[in-house]
């Protein structure tokens, strides 16, 4: 089964964690996940939770706002974790090599992805955060591609999470 | 070991390509950074495997510019060095590759730094002289790190931040109030005329011995302050220029207690009696004024990285001379170690 969409709330800050972990058990190899939302959205917090779940230590995860691309070995998976925010136009992804960020050995996630979207591979999860009051986030989760849609099928399929 | 008298350092981690030349007394004769973008078109929308072709377009003009400002021909230099961690694949490919090439063609020993220790190795420039075993701390738009450095080449990590680096927290900040990017120095300068009691943003860890930092939610506490807690109803002041001069200041108050109060707690646990500073946020006057007032508290010496320094360059990879003068050289196999931040 397939499905292009879900919006879910997530009411608290342990909610986003099961989400992540959720995306955790969900992903494999070659997965693309793109992060879209504004400062303070939660998009690194997101990152942090889909990490603990392969097994990547938390409060290892930082944010590559500056550095680029993170890149974590020691879980189920490898985890690169790029973040677009900082870039000056499109093309410095593709002049900087960004797209390292998707051997098919592990997983990507990239936040501020549609910044970068023109340079991202076709089939991917894109998931929407906005914030809807302190503690809650709204998400949109789409699948782009027959893999994202299948991503988006399982996280429906083992609700609640 | 050896008898070199120039270095030549080439710096590719992240995005700009920097070649310096470094004279044995560790006087820099030459620093080359490029930034910029020229030759996009050229190349329309294909992208080469694994290698990053900003570098690959700047690394041999900025190689050349460095040995002629420096006033040397390629055949006066003696060893190589070059950052092979942490950084980009892409980007520390090219640089390494440039090295090796060089130090082949040339018959000159390689040697590979790590670019953070570098950016400590800066204060080590402004010194003189050996300035370790010391605390190092690196605080940068991609590093909020404390090291234990028993010399210029060993050091273990103290701690971290767990989110973001305090340089990151500066420049989404500038942003937030609406500043021009870079934003570190801009908040700097409206800070000056606001009230740094104004907003009381929280001190992330201050007051428990664990040597780590947070960032994350300083940077939100400021968004919420300035446009408002999102779902709430009540009404948010205008950003008028005094309320961001309080908003930069209370900001910069909060994120500079935290930086000092972690170096005092790093200080006082391993009994260091050296500090040195080096990354872009050491560039802040506010930030190098409140170390001072701290190390002759407590009776410290301090050694900041020169401001022309701070930022990533290829000077502070001068470091290379202690490898080449510990005989401590990198065979032709070496690789690359990207991405992880923590080693």
């Amino acid at each position: 089964m397939t499905s292009a969409g879900l919006t879910c709330k997530l009411v608290s800050e342990s909610a986003t964690r099961s989400l992540g972990l959720a995306l955790a058990k969900a992903v494999q190899p070659g997965d693309v996940l793109a992060l879209i939302g504004d400062l303070g959205a939660g998009k690194t917090r997101l990152t942090q939770s889909l990490a603990l779940g392969l097994g990547v230590p938390s409060d290892t995860v930082t944010s590559p706002t500056f550095t680029l691309i993170h890149e974590y070995q020691n879980g189920r998976l490898p985890l690169r974790h790029c973040d677009a925010y900082r870039l000056q136009s499109a093309e410095e992804f593709a002049d900087l090599g960004l797209d390292e960020l998707f051997a098919e050995d592990g997983v990507a996630i990239i936040e501020w992805a549609d910044r970068v979207s023109g340079y991202l591979p076709r089939d991917r999860l894109e998931l929407r955060l906005s914030v809807m009051d302190e503690t809650t986030r709204q998400v949109e989760m789409t699948g782009t591609g027959p893999r994202g849609q299948q991503l988006v099928a399982t996280l429906a399929e083992r609700r609640p999470w | 070991m050896g008898d070199a008298e120039y270095l030549l350092s080439i710096e590719t981690s992240c995005d700009e390509t920097s070649a310096a030349i470094v004279r044995r007394d560790r006087h820099v004769l030459s620093n080359i950074v490029a930034t910029q973008f020229e030759l996009h078109e050229r190349f329309g929308g294909v992208v080469p495997e694994i290698a990053s072709r900003a570098h690959l377009e700047r690394i041999l003009p900025v190689i050349d510019e460095a040995v002629r400002q420096a006033g040397i021909s390629l055949t006066g230099v003696g060893v190589v060095a070059v950052a092979t961690h942490p950084g980009l694949v892409g980007s520390l490919l090219v640089g390494l590759t440039a090295a090796k090439s060089l130090s082949l063609a040339l018959d000159v020993p390689l040697v590979t730094v790590n670019h953070v220790a570098a950016h400590l190795y800066a204060c080590r420039m402004a010194a003189g002289a050996d300035i370790f075993p010391a605390i190092g701390f690196v605080v940068s738009g991609g590093h909020t790190h404390l090291f234990d450095c028993r010399s210029a080449v060993e050091m273990d990590l103290l701690g971290c931040t767990i989110d973001d680096a305090a340089g990151e927290a500066f420049d989404k900040v500038a942003q937030i109030l609406g500043l021009e990017y870079p934003g570190g120095p801009q908040i700097e300068r409206l800070a000056r005329d606001g009230n740094s009691a104004a907003f009381s943003f929280a001190r992330t860890f201050l007051h428990e011995p664990a040597l780590r930092f947070s960032f994350s939610g300083l940077k939100t506490a400021v968004l919420y302050a300035a446009r408002g807690t999102p779902g709430s109803r009540t009404p948010v002041p205008e950003l008028t220029t005094s309320r961001i001069q309080d908003l930069a200041a209370s900001f910069q108050a909060a994120a500079i207690d935290v930086l000092i109060g972690k170096c005092e707690q790093a200080l006082k646990q391993t009994g260091r009696r050296t500090l040195c500073v080096g990354g872009g946020v050491a560039a802040n006057g506010a930030f190098r004024s409140a170390l001072e007032e701290m190390v002759s508290r407590l009776g410290v010496r301090l050694v900041l990285a020169p401001r022309e320094f701070c930022t990533d360059n290829a000077a502070m990879m001068a470091l290379g001379w202690e490898y080449y003068e510990r005989g401590l050289l990198a065979a032709f196999d070496t690789d690359v170690i990207p991405g992880l931040m923590r080693s």
